[in-house]
């Protein structure tokens, strides 16, 4: 039999099939090295969620505490900085937050649950430096009414981290998801909805 | 007695290994331009240099740490306590940045005698890969240490990713392995750093040097000397590499070295430019420096990418000014190689190009203020348009007829 001519379409068949089945098997091979990158179990546990005391934080001032590794900034507002929230929305990309950069429950003009507490993760939608907190009205050009600005490529946002148009950064500042334990008791990286 | 023990053995060595074969090919009788001029030192500076930073590279992970709590004290301890460790690490960094000063003097002779033409095309795309690999060798090179700006620096490239849509936040998860720049990122940019990179780094180089000799080296007149031969088949401009041209790159090597020496011992942190100032202090996530900028070899880069308004359009601009480089051989549809043959046109095109390119890289390493984001933007076009009306400019070029034989100027 091995006079036989060779069968031209036969061997295309089987070299095609066996490419192909020898793709899948390369493709699901390197499925364990791909998915190895992901966080791992550690790294989503020390992720979990954290409490905050707000009781201490004076209207105005502002801290930072770490969730996931991230800045967090907590704000307590004054009525006159929640006033001037709507005084810069013609300068803003996104003023009613039509991009979901928030939990649903901080869809509104505040961007928080309660009006003066401000929950923001204190990092650039650009590409990721830590705003500096600049309340004072001015102080970071002529007409600030007191927001956070961008010391690494100048973006700005507002006092409910709403970014200004004309900047590099393409959205809002992220709201985290948080609750309320207690009436002074933030646990931020979990809510309700979760 | 010695040579013909020595004689019998190559013999023996030859039936079972192509090794006189090799030497040939590639030393003894591989004819090069007999008229090679200072721009030739750079390729073989950079496979000195490739050597010196895997060597003190293997010796530095002898003491190296990849955690996020010892990174910072290891390489610390390098410095004052490992017998010569200072000496070993000054040699990496300042070989890092030599390695882009040499590259980029070595593309830089490559776009001045039109080196990446036909029929040299592959030589070129294969040297642009070893770039991109440089690139991200440093990348990953510049957050072992766990200083802050090695943190920032990781945390603001990695972040580029981001800009792409729908997959970009998860995808930076999976890049860093966290939720932010962690240990973990750090213990996987070791191992890209120190395994996986240099091996195909030393592919590409080994791909770049048999790409060469098959075609053969260009030179500074552009004339391809494999026209004319002898009746040996021998070019009648070309000279065997050795001994001519590796004695001549051991003399370009101790001046090179008498350079690099003084930087080392004098000056390593080059006045923060080979080793910038927050990196001192060690990586803070909670604390962005109040000025972030690349090291000086990707500030070019970066000035293009702040100078656009828009993230997603920034990181393609930046991408793609990178990538363009890939595409020069296509580009330039000029009838002459060198430099010294082409007219005005493109002489003018590559002296705006360059004085871009520089302005650039001063650009990026400083804060972005109106008006230098104003200028970047303006070299920024410039650095475009140097590309995409190249193919306009390289055929309207008056040239100038180009002679048989090569000469030396």
């Amino acid at each position: 039999m091995d006079t036989q001519e060779m069968d031209g379409s036969r061997r295309r068949f089987l070299t095609a099939t066996a490419s192909v089945i020898g793709g899948v098997g390369i493709a699901a091979a390197s499925f364990p090295f791909l998915a190895s990158w992901a966080p791992s179990v550690k790294a989503r546990a020390l992720g979990a969620p954290v409490e905050v005391d707000i009781s201490k934080i004076e209207p105005g001032q502002k801290i930072t505490v770490a969730w996931r590794g991230q800045p967090i900034f907590v704000v307590h507002r004054t009525r006159e900085e929640l006033d001037s929230l709507s005084l810069v929305t013609t300068h803003l990309r996104d003023p009613s937050s039509q991009e979901s950069q928030q939990p649903a429950y901080a869809d509104n003009l505040y961007r928080s649950i309660k009006p003066d507490i401000l929950v923001l993760v204190g990092i650039c939608t650009h590409l990721g430096c830590v705003p500096l907190f600049k309340p004072e009205v001015a102080s970071v050009e002529a007409g600030w009414e007191g927001g956070f600005f961008c010391p690494c490529h100048g973006s700005k946002y507002d006092l409910a981290g709403r970014v200004y148009k004309g900047v590099p950064a393409p959205f809002n500042l992220t709201v985290p998801p948080y609750k309320y334990v207690k009436d002074t008791l933030l646990l931020i990286g979990e809510d309700t909805v979760a | 007695m010695i040579q013909l023990l020595g004689r019998r053995l190559i013999g023996w060595v030859d039936e079972r290994f192509p090794l006189s074969k090799l030497w040939n090919e590639h030393l003894a009788h591989y004819y090069a331009p007999k008229n090679f001029n200072f721009w030739y030192y750079f390729g073989s500076l950079a496979l000195f240099i490739l050597a010196n930073q895997i060597i003190t590279g293997i010796w530095l992970t002898m003491n190296y740490t990849p955690t996020a709590e010892e990174a910072f004290g290891s390489v610390e301890y390098i410095m004052r306590e490992v017998p010569w460790g200072w000496l070993l690490r000054y040699l990496h960094s300042t070989g890092a940045s030599f390695f882009f000063i040499v590259i980029y003097l070595h593309m830089f002779r490559g776009i001045l005698y039109g080196s990446y033409q036909k029929p040299r095309e592959l030589v070129w795309l294969i040297g642009m890969f070893i770039f991109l690999c440089l690139m991200a060798e440093a990348f990953f090179g510049y957050l072992l240490p766990w200083g802050n700006m090695s943190f920032w620096g990781a945390q603001v490239i990695t972040s580029l990713f981001s800009a792409i849509p729908f997959v970009g936040e998860s995808l930076v998860e999976w890049i860093r392995g966290d939720y932010n720049v962690t240990g973990v990122t750090l213990n996987r940019f070791f191992a890209l750093h120190v395994v996986a990179v240099p091996l195909v780094f030393v592919g590409l180089v080994g791909f770049h040097l048999l790409a060469l000799h098959e075609v053969g080296s260009n030179n500074p007149d552009g004339i391809e000397i494999k026209k004319l031969k002898n009746e040996a088949g021998v070019p009648l401009d070309g000279i065997p590499f050795h001994p001519y041209y590796t004695v001549k790159d051991i003399a370009g090597l101790a001046g090179f070295l008498i350079i690099f020496c003084a930087v080392v011992f004098f000056i390593p942190d080059m006045g923060g430019f080979f080793l910038e100032s927050p990196n001192f202090e060690p990586a803070d996530p909670l604390k962005t420096p109040t000025h972030i900028a690349p090291v000086w070899y990707m500030t070019p880069y970066y000035a293009i990418l702040r100078a656009i308004p828009d993230k997603l359009a920034g990181v393609i601009a930046m991408g793609a000014s990178i990538g363009v480089w890939f595409l020069l051989p296509w580009l330039d549809r000029s009838s002459v190689k060198s430099i010294r043959y082409r007219g005005l046109l493109y002489k003018g095109a590559l002296s705006l190009f360059v004085v871009s390119f520089l302005c650039l890289g001063y650009l990026g390493a400083n804060p972005p203020t109106p008006t230098l984001v104003v200028l970047a933007r303006i070299f920024t076009g410039i650095y475009f348009l140097f590309f995409l009306l190249m193919p306009v400019y390289t055929t309207l070029d008056k040239v100038k007829p180009v002679p048989e034989r090569v000469h030396y100027s």
